[in-house]
Protein backbone atom coordinates (compact mmCIF):
# COMPACT_ATOMS: atom_id res chain seq x y z
CA UNK A 1 0.00 0.00 0.00
CA UNK A 2 3.25 2.60 0.76
CA UNK A 3 4.63 1.50 -2.66
CA UNK A 4 0.87 2.48 -4.16
CA UNK A 5 1.06 5.69 -2.34
CA UNK A 6 5.01 6.26 -3.56
CA UNK A 7 3.82 5.49 -7.41
CA UNK A 8 1.36 8.16 -7.34
CA UNK A 9 3.14 10.54 -5.67
CA UNK A 10 5.51 10.02 -8.70
CA UNK A 11 3.68 10.33 -11.85
CA UNK A 12 1.87 12.95 -10.18
CA UNK A 13 4.96 14.69 -10.81
CA UNK A 14 6.45 13.56 -13.60
CA UNK A 15 4.22 15.10 -16.49
CA UNK A 16 1.76 15.11 -18.13
CA UNK A 17 -0.85 14.99 -16.56
CA UNK A 18 -4.49 14.00 -17.95
CA UNK A 19 -6.49 17.24 -17.49
CA UNK A 20 -9.41 16.27 -19.20
CA UNK A 21 -9.93 13.85 -16.79
CA UNK A 22 -8.76 15.71 -13.51
CA UNK A 23 -11.48 18.43 -14.83
CA UNK A 24 -13.79 16.06 -14.55
CA UNK A 25 -12.49 14.93 -11.14
CA UNK A 26 -12.70 18.39 -10.01
CA UNK A 27 -16.43 18.26 -10.92
CA UNK A 28 -16.95 14.82 -9.44
CA UNK A 29 -15.13 15.93 -6.12
CA UNK A 30 -15.57 18.94 -5.65
CA UNK A 31 -18.37 20.71 -7.42
CA UNK A 32 -20.80 17.85 -6.91
CA UNK A 33 -20.11 17.84 -2.94
CA UNK A 34 -21.11 20.77 -2.50
CA UNK A 35 -24.67 20.43 -1.83
CA UNK A 36 -23.79 17.75 1.34
CA UNK A 37 -21.31 20.02 2.66
CA UNK A 38 -23.05 23.34 2.65
CA UNK A 39 -26.05 20.94 4.44
CA UNK A 40 -24.00 18.80 6.86
CA UNK A 41 -21.43 22.44 7.71
CA UNK A 42 -24.67 24.11 8.29
CA UNK A 43 -26.35 21.90 10.35
CA UNK A 44 -23.44 20.65 12.32
CA UNK A 45 -22.72 24.60 12.98
CA UNK A 46 -26.58 25.00 14.17
CA UNK A 47 -25.91 21.95 17.06
CA UNK A 48 -22.84 23.79 17.76
CA UNK A 49 -24.74 26.80 18.23
CA UNK A 50 -27.75 25.16 20.59
CA UNK A 51 -24.64 22.84 22.83
CA UNK A 52 -22.09 25.87 23.04
CA UNK A 53 -24.79 28.05 24.02
CA UNK A 54 -25.99 25.73 26.49
CA UNK A 55 -22.86 24.76 28.19
CA UNK A 56 -21.41 27.87 28.25
CA UNK A 57 -24.50 30.19 29.94
CA UNK A 58 -23.88 27.46 32.36
CA UNK A 59 -20.92 29.48 33.21
CA UNK A 60 -22.04 32.85 32.79
CA UNK A 61 -19.66 32.68 29.70
CA UNK A 62 -22.23 32.67 26.53
CA UNK A 63 -20.07 35.45 25.28
CA UNK A 64 -17.71 33.05 24.19
CA UNK A 65 -20.08 31.18 21.89
CA UNK A 66 -18.61 32.51 18.59
CA UNK A 67 -14.89 31.49 19.70
CA UNK A 68 -16.29 28.23 20.70
CA UNK A 69 -17.90 27.51 17.60
CA UNK A 70 -15.48 28.51 15.41
CA UNK A 71 -12.52 27.08 16.95
CA UNK A 72 -14.20 23.63 17.06
CA UNK A 73 -15.23 24.09 13.11
CA UNK A 74 -11.90 25.14 12.01
CA UNK A 75 -9.66 22.82 13.83
CA UNK A 76 -11.72 20.20 14.13
CA UNK A 77 -15.47 19.32 12.88
CA UNK A 78 -14.48 20.67 9.69
CA UNK A 79 -11.79 19.49 8.16
CA UNK A 80 -13.12 15.85 9.66
CA UNK A 81 -16.33 16.17 8.98
CA UNK A 82 -15.69 17.26 4.94
CA UNK A 83 -13.53 14.61 4.73
CA UNK A 84 -15.84 11.72 5.68
CA UNK A 85 -18.88 12.62 3.68
CA UNK A 86 -16.37 12.87 0.85
CA UNK A 87 -15.02 9.67 1.70
CA UNK A 88 -19.28 8.10 1.40
CA UNK A 89 -19.63 10.32 -1.63
CA UNK A 90 -16.69 10.17 -3.68
CA UNK A 91 -14.56 7.74 -2.00
CA UNK A 92 -16.64 4.91 -2.79
CA UNK A 93 -17.29 6.19 -6.27
CA UNK A 94 -13.67 5.58 -7.33
CA UNK A 95 -13.23 3.08 -5.46
CA UNK A 96 -16.16 1.29 -7.53
CA UNK A 97 -15.56 2.60 -10.68
CA UNK A 98 -11.66 1.60 -10.66
CA UNK A 99 -12.80 -1.66 -9.08
CA UNK A 100 -15.20 -2.14 -12.40
CA UNK A 101 -12.29 -1.46 -14.48
CA UNK A 102 -9.96 -3.99 -13.17
CA UNK A 103 -12.48 -7.07 -13.06
CA UNK A 104 -13.83 -6.36 -16.99
CA UNK A 105 -10.24 -5.98 -17.99
CA UNK A 106 -10.39 -2.00 -18.83
CA UNK A 107 -7.52 -1.86 -16.58
CA UNK A 108 -5.23 -4.59 -18.51
CA UNK A 109 -6.36 -2.80 -21.41
CA UNK A 110 -4.83 0.56 -20.61
CA UNK A 111 -1.59 -1.03 -19.71
CA UNK A 112 -1.57 -3.51 -23.15
CA UNK A 113 -2.23 0.11 -24.71
CA UNK A 114 0.87 1.27 -23.19
CA UNK A 115 -0.74 3.61 -21.20
CA UNK A 116 -0.07 4.16 -17.28
CA UNK A 117 -3.20 3.51 -15.56
CA UNK A 118 -1.45 5.22 -12.56
CA UNK A 119 -1.77 8.64 -14.66
CA UNK A 120 -4.84 7.81 -15.95
CA UNK A 121 -7.15 6.81 -13.12
CA UNK A 122 -5.33 7.94 -9.96
CA UNK A 123 -3.21 10.95 -10.80
CA UNK A 124 -6.40 13.01 -11.74
CA UNK A 125 -8.23 12.16 -8.58
CA UNK A 126 -5.76 12.61 -6.12
CA UNK A 127 -4.68 16.02 -7.25
CA UNK A 128 -8.48 17.35 -7.19
CA UNK A 129 -9.07 15.82 -3.66
CA UNK A 130 -6.12 17.69 -2.92
CA UNK A 131 -6.96 20.78 -4.24
CA UNK A 132 -10.97 20.33 -3.24
CA UNK A 133 -11.15 18.98 0.17
CA UNK A 134 -9.36 22.24 1.49
CA UNK A 135 -11.96 24.25 -0.30
CA UNK A 136 -15.10 22.08 0.51
CA UNK A 137 -13.33 22.75 4.16
CA UNK A 138 -13.66 25.84 4.32
CA UNK A 139 -17.06 26.38 2.98
CA UNK A 140 -17.89 23.81 5.48
CA UNK A 141 -16.47 26.20 8.71
CA UNK A 142 -17.91 29.23 7.06
CA UNK A 143 -21.36 27.75 6.52
CA UNK A 144 -20.51 26.49 10.13
CA UNK A 145 -20.11 29.40 11.88
CA UNK A 146 -22.52 30.58 10.25
CA UNK A 147 -25.42 28.11 11.40
CA UNK A 148 -23.73 29.01 14.47
CA UNK A 149 -24.62 32.38 14.34
CA UNK A 150 -28.30 31.85 13.93
CA UNK A 151 -29.10 29.98 16.46
CA UNK A 152 -26.88 31.52 19.03
CA UNK A 153 -27.47 34.97 17.70
CA UNK A 154 -31.13 35.54 16.18
CA UNK A 155 -32.75 32.70 18.33
CA UNK A 156 -30.54 32.45 21.83
CA UNK A 157 -29.31 36.60 21.87
CA UNK A 158 -25.81 36.35 21.27
CA UNK A 159 -25.04 39.76 19.59
CA UNK A 160 -23.21 39.73 16.02
CA UNK A 161 -20.46 42.05 17.48
CA UNK A 162 -19.92 39.61 20.86
CA UNK A 163 -20.09 36.66 18.07
CA UNK A 164 -18.18 37.02 15.65
CA UNK A 165 -15.52 40.10 17.59
CA UNK A 166 -14.57 37.25 20.17
CA UNK A 167 -14.50 35.29 17.39
CA UNK A 168 -11.68 37.00 15.47
CA UNK A 169 -9.87 37.88 18.61
CA UNK A 170 -9.06 34.38 19.42
CA UNK A 171 -9.04 31.91 16.40
CA UNK A 172 -5.76 32.21 15.25
CA UNK A 173 -3.80 31.95 11.68
CA UNK A 174 -2.40 28.68 13.50
CA UNK A 175 -5.52 27.19 14.08
CA UNK A 176 -6.66 28.00 10.42
CA UNK A 177 -3.46 26.45 9.18
CA UNK A 178 -4.09 23.36 11.57
CA UNK A 179 -7.52 23.05 9.44
CA UNK A 180 -5.53 23.50 5.88
CA UNK A 181 -3.28 20.85 6.83
CA UNK A 182 -5.63 18.07 8.06
CA UNK A 183 -8.18 18.12 5.06
CA UNK A 184 -5.04 18.13 2.93
CA UNK A 185 -3.99 15.27 4.86
CA UNK A 186 -7.56 13.48 4.38
CA UNK A 187 -7.92 13.97 1.01
CA UNK A 188 -4.69 12.00 0.54
CA UNK A 189 -5.99 9.16 2.49
CA UNK A 190 -9.15 9.29 0.62
CA UNK A 191 -7.85 8.94 -2.89
CA UNK A 192 -5.01 6.85 -1.70
CA UNK A 193 -7.72 4.06 -0.07
CA UNK A 194 -9.93 4.33 -2.60
CA UNK A 195 -7.87 3.94 -5.87
CA UNK A 196 -5.33 1.37 -3.57
CA UNK A 197 -8.78 -0.68 -2.95
CA UNK A 198 -10.43 -0.64 -6.34
CA UNK A 199 -7.14 -1.29 -8.31
CA UNK A 200 -6.66 -4.50 -6.47
CA UNK A 201 -10.15 -5.82 -6.52
CA UNK A 202 -10.04 -9.41 -6.85
CA UNK A 203 -6.39 -9.50 -5.48
CA UNK A 204 -7.12 -8.10 -1.93
CA UNK A 205 -10.90 -9.02 -2.25
CA UNK A 206 -13.49 -11.13 -4.26
CA UNK A 207 -14.18 -11.53 -7.72
CA UNK A 208 -16.92 -10.13 -9.76
CA UNK A 209 -19.79 -7.80 -8.41
CA UNK A 210 -19.25 -9.19 -4.86
CA UNK A 211 -15.61 -8.14 -5.17
CA UNK A 212 -16.30 -4.49 -6.18
CA UNK A 213 -18.96 -4.57 -3.62
CA UNK A 214 -16.32 -5.31 -1.16
CA UNK A 215 -13.60 -3.08 -2.35
CA UNK A 216 -15.73 -0.03 -2.16
CA UNK A 217 -17.08 -0.98 1.68
CA UNK A 218 -13.38 -1.70 2.46
CA UNK A 219 -13.08 1.66 1.09
CA UNK A 220 -14.95 3.79 2.94
CA UNK A 221 -14.35 1.80 6.24
CA UNK A 222 -10.94 2.10 5.89
CA UNK A 223 -10.83 5.80 4.89
CA UNK A 224 -12.78 6.39 7.95
CA UNK A 225 -10.88 5.04 10.29
CA UNK A 226 -7.58 6.30 9.08
CA UNK A 227 -8.88 10.40 8.80
CA UNK A 228 -10.27 9.71 12.51
CA UNK A 229 -6.86 7.81 13.52
CA UNK A 230 -5.00 10.72 11.36
CA UNK A 231 -6.61 13.12 12.89
CA UNK A 232 -5.95 12.05 16.35
CA UNK A 233 -1.96 12.05 15.52
CA UNK A 234 -2.68 15.66 13.96
CA UNK A 235 -4.15 17.11 16.82
CA UNK A 236 -1.86 15.71 19.42
CA UNK A 237 1.28 17.31 17.01
CA UNK A 238 -0.12 20.63 16.51
CA UNK A 239 -1.68 21.22 19.78
CA UNK B 1 8.92 -14.11 -33.43
CA UNK B 2 6.76 -15.60 -30.24
CA UNK B 3 8.66 -18.43 -28.34
CA UNK B 4 6.92 -20.06 -25.20
CA UNK B 5 9.09 -22.73 -23.35
CA UNK B 6 7.91 -24.91 -20.57
CA UNK B 7 5.52 -22.31 -19.51
CA UNK B 8 4.47 -23.63 -16.00
CA UNK B 9 1.04 -21.66 -14.28
CA UNK B 10 -1.23 -22.51 -11.52
CA UNK B 11 -3.76 -20.81 -9.68
CA UNK B 12 -3.76 -21.67 -5.70
CA UNK B 13 -2.52 -24.86 -6.50
CA UNK B 14 -4.49 -25.73 -9.66
CA UNK B 15 -2.13 -26.30 -12.43
CA UNK B 16 -3.57 -24.68 -15.70
CA UNK B 17 -0.88 -24.47 -17.97
CA UNK B 18 2.00 -27.41 -17.52
CA UNK B 19 4.84 -26.76 -19.91
CA UNK B 20 3.40 -25.19 -22.41
CA UNK B 21 5.53 -24.75 -25.55
CA UNK B 22 5.22 -23.44 -28.86
CA UNK B 23 6.83 -20.84 -31.41
CA UNK B 24 5.16 -18.49 -33.77
CA UNK B 25 7.47 -17.55 -37.01
CA UNK B 26 7.09 -13.74 -37.87
CA UNK B 27 4.42 -13.61 -40.30
CA UNK B 28 2.82 -16.60 -39.35
CA UNK B 29 -0.84 -16.75 -37.68
CA UNK B 30 -1.44 -19.76 -35.52
CA UNK B 31 -4.73 -20.92 -34.22
CA UNK B 32 -5.12 -22.12 -30.58
CA UNK B 33 -8.22 -24.78 -29.84
CA UNK B 34 -9.17 -26.38 -26.43
CA UNK B 35 -11.57 -27.16 -24.19
CA UNK B 36 -13.18 -24.58 -22.63
CA UNK B 37 -11.60 -23.57 -19.37
CA UNK B 38 -8.27 -25.32 -20.59
CA UNK B 39 -6.16 -22.43 -20.07
CA UNK B 40 -5.85 -20.67 -23.48
CA UNK B 41 -6.94 -17.06 -22.09
CA UNK B 42 -4.40 -17.51 -19.46
CA UNK B 43 -1.49 -18.52 -22.04
CA UNK B 44 -2.11 -15.64 -24.46
CA UNK B 45 -1.97 -13.46 -21.26
CA UNK B 46 1.29 -14.40 -20.65
CA UNK B 47 2.26 -13.96 -24.25
CA UNK B 48 1.13 -9.66 -23.74
CA UNK B 49 2.73 -9.63 -20.00
CA UNK B 50 -0.44 -9.52 -18.27
CA UNK B 51 0.18 -12.51 -16.64
CA UNK B 52 4.21 -13.65 -14.86
CA UNK B 53 4.90 -17.50 -15.74
CA UNK B 54 5.59 -19.37 -12.57
CA UNK B 55 8.02 -21.18 -14.44
CA UNK B 56 9.39 -21.26 -18.50
CA UNK B 57 9.50 -18.17 -20.31
CA UNK B 58 7.77 -16.04 -23.31
CA UNK B 59 9.86 -14.60 -25.77
CA UNK B 60 8.80 -12.22 -28.43
CA UNK B 61 11.78 -10.18 -30.89
CA UNK B 62 13.71 -11.78 -28.74
CA UNK B 63 13.20 -10.55 -25.08
CA UNK B 64 12.08 -12.76 -22.47
CA UNK B 65 9.14 -10.89 -21.39
CA UNK B 66 9.08 -11.30 -17.62
CA UNK B 67 12.27 -9.48 -17.52
CA UNK B 68 12.00 -6.45 -19.17
CA UNK B 69 11.62 -3.07 -17.43
CA UNK B 70 8.48 -1.08 -17.48
CA UNK B 71 9.90 1.19 -20.42
CA UNK B 72 11.12 -2.43 -22.54
CA UNK B 73 7.25 -3.63 -21.91
CA UNK B 74 5.75 -0.44 -23.07
CA UNK B 75 7.78 -0.67 -25.93
CA UNK B 76 6.99 -4.14 -27.22
CA UNK B 77 3.20 -3.78 -26.47
CA UNK B 78 3.17 -0.22 -28.96
CA UNK B 79 3.67 -3.06 -31.30
CA UNK B 80 1.00 -5.38 -30.42
CA UNK B 81 -2.50 -5.39 -30.41
CA UNK B 82 -4.90 -7.44 -28.22
CA UNK B 83 -8.14 -8.70 -28.46
CA UNK B 84 -10.09 -9.53 -24.98
CA UNK B 85 -12.35 -12.29 -24.85
CA UNK B 86 -14.62 -9.90 -23.36
CA UNK B 87 -14.01 -7.06 -24.81
CA UNK B 88 -12.76 -4.42 -22.36
CA UNK B 89 -13.90 -1.60 -24.08
CA UNK B 90 -13.69 1.52 -21.86
CA UNK B 91 -16.99 1.59 -20.38
CA UNK B 92 -17.78 5.39 -19.69
CA UNK B 93 -16.53 6.27 -23.38
CA UNK B 94 -18.83 5.82 -26.49
CA UNK B 95 -17.70 3.24 -29.07
CA UNK B 96 -15.75 6.01 -31.32
CA UNK B 97 -13.94 7.08 -28.55
CA UNK B 98 -12.84 3.67 -27.69
CA UNK B 99 -11.61 3.63 -30.95
CA UNK B 100 -9.86 7.01 -31.54
CA UNK B 101 -8.50 6.66 -27.70
CA UNK B 102 -5.19 4.23 -28.55
CA UNK B 103 -4.69 6.70 -31.94
CA UNK B 104 -5.26 9.75 -29.49
CA UNK B 105 -2.74 8.80 -26.65
CA UNK B 106 -0.05 7.29 -28.75
CA UNK B 107 0.13 8.83 -31.84
CA UNK B 108 0.66 12.95 -33.33
CA UNK B 109 -1.93 12.25 -35.64
CA UNK B 110 -4.05 15.13 -36.64
CA UNK B 111 -7.81 15.02 -35.33
CA UNK B 112 -9.03 15.06 -38.65
CA UNK B 113 -6.80 11.70 -39.67
CA UNK B 114 -7.77 9.81 -36.64
CA UNK B 115 -11.48 10.52 -37.00
CA UNK B 116 -11.22 9.30 -40.56
CA UNK B 117 -9.08 6.38 -39.98
CA UNK B 118 -11.61 5.43 -36.83
CA UNK B 119 -14.59 5.78 -39.11
CA UNK B 120 -13.27 3.40 -41.61
CA UNK B 121 -11.98 0.72 -39.00
CA UNK B 122 -15.34 0.99 -37.56
CA UNK B 123 -17.11 0.72 -40.60
CA UNK B 124 -14.79 -2.41 -41.71
CA UNK B 125 -16.33 -4.20 -38.84
CA UNK B 126 -19.84 -3.17 -39.46
CA UNK B 127 -20.25 -1.15 -36.81
CA UNK B 128 -21.26 2.38 -38.89
CA UNK B 129 -23.87 3.86 -37.28
CA UNK B 130 -23.68 2.73 -33.49
CA UNK B 131 -20.29 5.42 -32.97
CA UNK B 132 -22.11 7.41 -30.48
CA UNK B 133 -23.67 4.19 -28.34
CA UNK B 134 -21.89 3.54 -25.01
CA UNK B 135 -20.65 -0.31 -24.33
CA UNK B 136 -23.76 -1.22 -22.45
CA UNK B 137 -25.80 -0.03 -24.95
CA UNK B 138 -25.09 -2.36 -27.71
CA UNK B 139 -24.74 -6.13 -28.14
CA UNK B 140 -22.16 -8.50 -26.66
CA UNK B 141 -21.16 -9.10 -30.69
CA UNK B 142 -21.25 -5.50 -30.86
CA UNK B 143 -18.80 -5.00 -28.23
CA UNK B 144 -16.55 -7.62 -29.55
CA UNK B 145 -16.31 -5.84 -32.90
CA UNK B 146 -16.06 -2.41 -31.59
CA UNK B 147 -12.94 -4.04 -29.46
CA UNK B 148 -11.76 -5.89 -32.81
CA UNK B 149 -11.74 -2.25 -34.59
CA UNK B 150 -9.69 -0.77 -31.59
CA UNK B 151 -6.97 -3.45 -31.59
CA UNK B 152 -6.80 -3.11 -35.52
CA UNK B 153 -6.47 0.68 -35.81
CA UNK B 154 -3.15 1.00 -34.17
CA UNK B 155 -1.48 -1.52 -37.34
CA UNK B 156 0.22 -3.73 -34.75
CA UNK B 157 3.27 -6.38 -35.80
CA UNK B 158 1.80 -9.11 -33.45
CA UNK B 159 -1.95 -9.64 -32.66
CA UNK B 160 -3.45 -11.73 -30.40
CA UNK B 161 -7.02 -12.29 -30.64
CA UNK B 162 -8.94 -14.46 -27.86
CA UNK B 163 -12.18 -15.71 -29.35
CA UNK B 164 -12.83 -13.27 -31.83
CA UNK B 165 -15.88 -14.63 -33.17
CA UNK B 166 -17.35 -16.22 -29.70
CA UNK B 167 -21.09 -14.47 -29.81
CA UNK B 168 -21.44 -13.83 -33.05
CA UNK B 169 -23.78 -14.82 -35.37
CA UNK B 170 -22.27 -17.09 -38.19
CA UNK B 171 -22.75 -14.65 -41.14
CA UNK B 172 -20.80 -11.83 -38.85
CA UNK B 173 -18.46 -14.39 -37.55
CA UNK B 174 -17.17 -15.69 -40.83
CA UNK B 175 -17.13 -11.99 -42.16
CA UNK B 176 -14.96 -11.07 -39.14
CA UNK B 177 -12.46 -13.98 -39.75
CA UNK B 178 -11.75 -12.51 -43.38
CA UNK B 179 -11.90 -9.46 -42.02
CA UNK B 180 -8.73 -10.79 -39.81
CA UNK B 181 -7.23 -12.70 -43.25
CA UNK B 182 -7.76 -9.27 -45.07
CA UNK B 183 -5.45 -7.12 -42.08
CA UNK B 184 -3.30 -10.06 -41.84
CA UNK B 185 -2.29 -9.62 -46.26
CA UNK B 186 -2.42 -6.08 -45.71
CA UNK B 187 -0.15 -5.69 -42.55
CA UNK B 188 1.09 -9.22 -42.49
CA UNK B 189 1.56 -9.34 -38.82
CA UNK B 190 2.26 -12.32 -36.53
CA UNK B 191 -1.02 -13.58 -34.89
CA UNK B 192 -2.24 -16.29 -32.50
CA UNK B 193 -6.06 -16.39 -32.71
CA UNK B 194 -7.86 -18.45 -29.66
CA UNK B 195 -10.78 -20.06 -30.95
CA UNK B 196 -13.55 -22.05 -31.05
CA UNK B 197 -14.60 -21.62 -34.90
CA UNK B 198 -13.50 -25.14 -36.12
CA UNK B 199 -13.23 -25.69 -39.53
CA UNK B 200 -14.08 -22.54 -40.38
CA UNK B 201 -10.61 -20.58 -38.99
CA UNK B 202 -8.52 -23.35 -40.71
CA UNK B 203 -8.50 -21.67 -43.92
CA UNK B 204 -7.03 -18.31 -42.62
CA UNK B 205 -4.11 -19.69 -40.73
CA UNK B 206 -0.86 -21.38 -41.26
CA UNK B 207 -0.62 -23.81 -38.22
CA UNK B 208 -3.19 -24.71 -35.81
CA UNK B 209 -2.24 -25.89 -31.92
CA UNK B 210 -4.24 -27.19 -29.51
CA UNK B 211 -4.39 -27.36 -25.79
CA UNK B 212 -5.17 -30.10 -23.62
CA UNK B 213 -4.63 -31.00 -20.17
CA UNK B 214 -2.06 -27.98 -19.74
CA UNK B 215 0.46 -28.59 -22.71
CA UNK B 216 0.20 -28.34 -26.45
CA UNK B 217 -1.06 -31.51 -27.21
CA UNK B 218 -0.57 -31.35 -30.72
CA UNK B 219 0.68 -28.83 -33.57
CA UNK B 220 0.36 -28.80 -37.00
CA UNK B 221 -1.12 -27.53 -40.49
CA UNK B 222 -4.82 -27.50 -40.74
CA UNK B 223 -4.72 -30.31 -43.04
CA UNK B 224 -2.60 -32.43 -40.51
CA UNK B 225 -5.70 -31.76 -38.08
CA UNK B 226 -8.23 -32.55 -40.19
CA UNK B 227 -6.84 -35.84 -40.96
CA UNK B 228 -5.47 -36.36 -37.45
CA UNK B 229 -5.49 -39.97 -36.01
CA UNK B 230 -5.48 -38.55 -32.28
CA UNK B 231 -8.68 -39.30 -30.38
CA UNK B 232 -8.55 -36.22 -28.93
CA UNK B 233 -8.12 -34.27 -31.69
CA UNK B 234 -10.62 -36.39 -33.82
CA UNK B 235 -12.72 -35.52 -31.08
CA UNK B 236 -12.24 -31.99 -31.22
CA UNK B 237 -11.67 -31.68 -34.78
CA UNK B 238 -13.54 -34.19 -36.42
CA UNK B 239 -16.91 -33.85 -35.55
CA UNK B 240 -17.59 -30.83 -37.29
CA UNK B 241 -15.66 -31.87 -40.63
CA UNK B 242 -16.78 -35.14 -41.22
CA UNK B 243 -20.15 -34.14 -40.87
CA UNK B 244 -20.90 -36.76 -37.87
CA UNK B 245 -24.06 -35.74 -36.02
CA UNK B 246 -25.92 -36.56 -33.61
CA UNK B 247 -29.23 -38.17 -34.18
N1 LIG C 1 -7.07 -14.89 -12.40
C1 LIG C 1 -7.34 -16.18 -12.16
N2 LIG C 1 -7.34 -16.66 -10.91
C2 LIG C 1 -7.59 -17.94 -10.65
N3 LIG C 1 -7.84 -18.86 -11.60
C3 LIG C 1 -7.86 -18.47 -12.87
C4 LIG C 1 -7.61 -17.09 -13.22
N4 LIG C 1 -7.68 -17.00 -14.56
C5 LIG C 1 -7.98 -18.23 -15.01
N5 LIG C 1 -8.09 -19.12 -14.02
C6 LIG C 1 -8.36 -20.55 -14.16
O1 LIG C 1 -7.62 -21.02 -15.25
C7 LIG C 1 -8.36 -21.95 -15.99
C8 LIG C 1 -8.29 -21.60 -17.46
O2 LIG C 1 -9.00 -20.41 -17.70
P1 LIG C 1 -9.03 -19.74 -19.12
O3 LIG C 1 -9.80 -18.49 -18.98
O4 LIG C 1 -7.64 -19.61 -19.64
O5 LIG C 1 -9.83 -20.78 -20.00
P2 LIG C 1 -10.08 -20.73 -21.56
O6 LIG C 1 -9.33 -21.84 -22.16
O7 LIG C 1 -9.78 -19.37 -22.07
O8 LIG C 1 -11.62 -21.05 -21.66
P3 LIG C 1 -12.72 -20.40 -22.64
O9 LIG C 1 -12.62 -21.13 -23.91
O10 LIG C 1 -14.00 -20.68 -21.94
O11 LIG C 1 -12.42 -18.95 -22.74
C9 LIG C 1 -9.76 -21.96 -15.43
O12 LIG C 1 -9.93 -23.16 -14.74
C10 LIG C 1 -9.80 -20.80 -14.48
O13 LIG C 1 -10.50 -21.17 -13.33
MG1 LIG D 1 -10.80 -17.83 -22.73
Amino acid sequence: MGLFLVRTLFYTFIPPLKFARFLKQIRFIGFQSTIVILLTGGFSGMVLGFQGFYSLSRFGSDAFLGPMVGLALIKELGPVITALMVTGRAGSAIAAEIGIMRISEQIDALELMGLNPYRYLVVPNFLAAIICLPLLTAIFDVVGIFGGFLIGGKLLGVGAGTYFGEMANYVEMRDIMEGVYKSLSFGIIIVWVSCFKGYYTGIFTGFGAEGVSSATTQAVVLSSVLILVWDYFMTSLLF
Amino acid sequence: MIEIEGLHKSFDGNEVLSGVSLAINKGEVVALIGGSGCGKSVLVKHVVGLMKPDRGRVIVDGREISTLNSRGLRELRARLGFLFQGGALFDSMTVFENVVFPLKEKTKLSDELIRTRAFKELELVGLSGSEHKYPSQISGGMVKRAALARALVMDPEIMVFDEPTTGLDPVIGLAILRLIDACHRRLSFTGLIVTHEIPKVFSIVDRVAMLHKGIIWAEGSPQEFVSSKDSVVREFVGEGTEGSFIR
